[in-house]
Formats: structure tokens, sequence, C-alpha cells
């Protein structure tokens, strides 16, 4: 069973400089990934650059996993 | 016909189409279920197609779109999102504008 620290670490090593905050029961996660790859692009665009880090190791897990993406603050 | 095909005409065939897993009135995931009720909500006429009924439909969406997930909501042809951004978006007011767009 994959763990939110898992998704984490997969999000982080796919989307370099991304912060991602990951919760979840083993089941359903959240994940909140703020990064400056994200600037300019439409919210679709953005959740896929998310997806595309997790990759196919979560296909199966991805539909119990609630995104939100948010660019750093000083932009 | 391709499944590609086939989707295409769906797409464009109708105003609202929510891709889903089973039905609006008998959805089979909480996340299909929401985006059921959120529709509602914004008083959407809306087309459910059930891709546990339809193997092809169900990964030929997710190549279309090039989105790994369930339930998909198309509107106008577009692609909008699935259950996270229409909630960001009925959250926002954004997806009532864009159902209300559809009706005139």
């Amino acid at each position: 069973m994959i763990t939110p620290q898992e998704i984490k670490d997969l999000i982080e090593a796919g989307l370099p400089g991304a912060q991602a905050r990951v919760s979840g029961d083993g089941h359903h996660f959240e994940a909140v990934v703020r990064s400056a790859a994200f600037a300019g692009k439409s919210r679709i665009q953005q959740h896929q650059l998310v997806y595309a880090a997790l990759g196919d190791r979560m296909r199966e897990q991805i539909h119990a996993l609630s995104l939100k993406t948010e660019l750093p603050s000083y932009t | 016909m391709s499944v590609e095909d086939r989707i295409r005409e769906q797409v464009t065939g109708n105003d609202i189409v929510l891709y889903m897993k089973g039905t609006p009135q008998f959805p089979q995931c909480g996340f299909s279920g929401k985006s059921v009720q959120m529709l509602k909500a914004c008083g959407a006429q809306f087309k459910g197609i059930d891709v546990l009924a339809d193997p092809e439909i169900r990964d030929g969406i997710k190549r279309y779109s090039n989105w790994p997930t369930i339930p998909q909501l198309y509107i106008r042809g577009e692609f909008v999102g699935g259950c996270d951004i229409m909630t960001e978006l009925y959250e926002k007011g954004e997806l009532q504008k864009l159902v209300a767009g559809v009706k005139n």
C-alpha cells in the first residue's frame, strides 16, 4: 500500500523544486502541491504535471488522490 | 469507428457530458457521485456516460484527455477537469457560469 511519504517523494522527485504536503489513510489521499512550474499553466495542465511526476506506479491509486495545486507565494 | 471517434461524437454531440462510474441516478464511486451533485446544484442538463459499462471508453477517455482518472467533465467538447477541478470551479462560482453559458 502506498504511503503519503512515498507520494510526496514521487511528486517532489518528478517536479524539481516542488513542495508537496500529502495526507491520507492508505486509500484516500489529499495532496497540496506548490511549484513555480505551474506558472502560466491552466489548472488541468498543473494537475497533469503532478500526474506525470507520479507516473504509472500510482495509476491505480491516483483516482483516490484529491489534488490542489498552488503557485509559490512570491510570484 | 475508433474509440476516439466515438468519444469525439459523444463530447461534441452533447453540450455537457460527464464520464463517470455508474449513472447519475446510481453513481458507483464517491468522486462520480460528488460530480453529479455539483452539476445538479448548477441546474445542468448533462449526459452521464457510465465507463463501467464500456471498458473501451473507460481506457479511451483517459488517452483522449491525457487524464488518468474518472470522472471527467466535458462542456461543449472541451475537457473541463475531474472531480477536484470541478470542486474548485464550483466553490468559486465558475462552474455555475460554465453551465449557464451553455443554457442560452
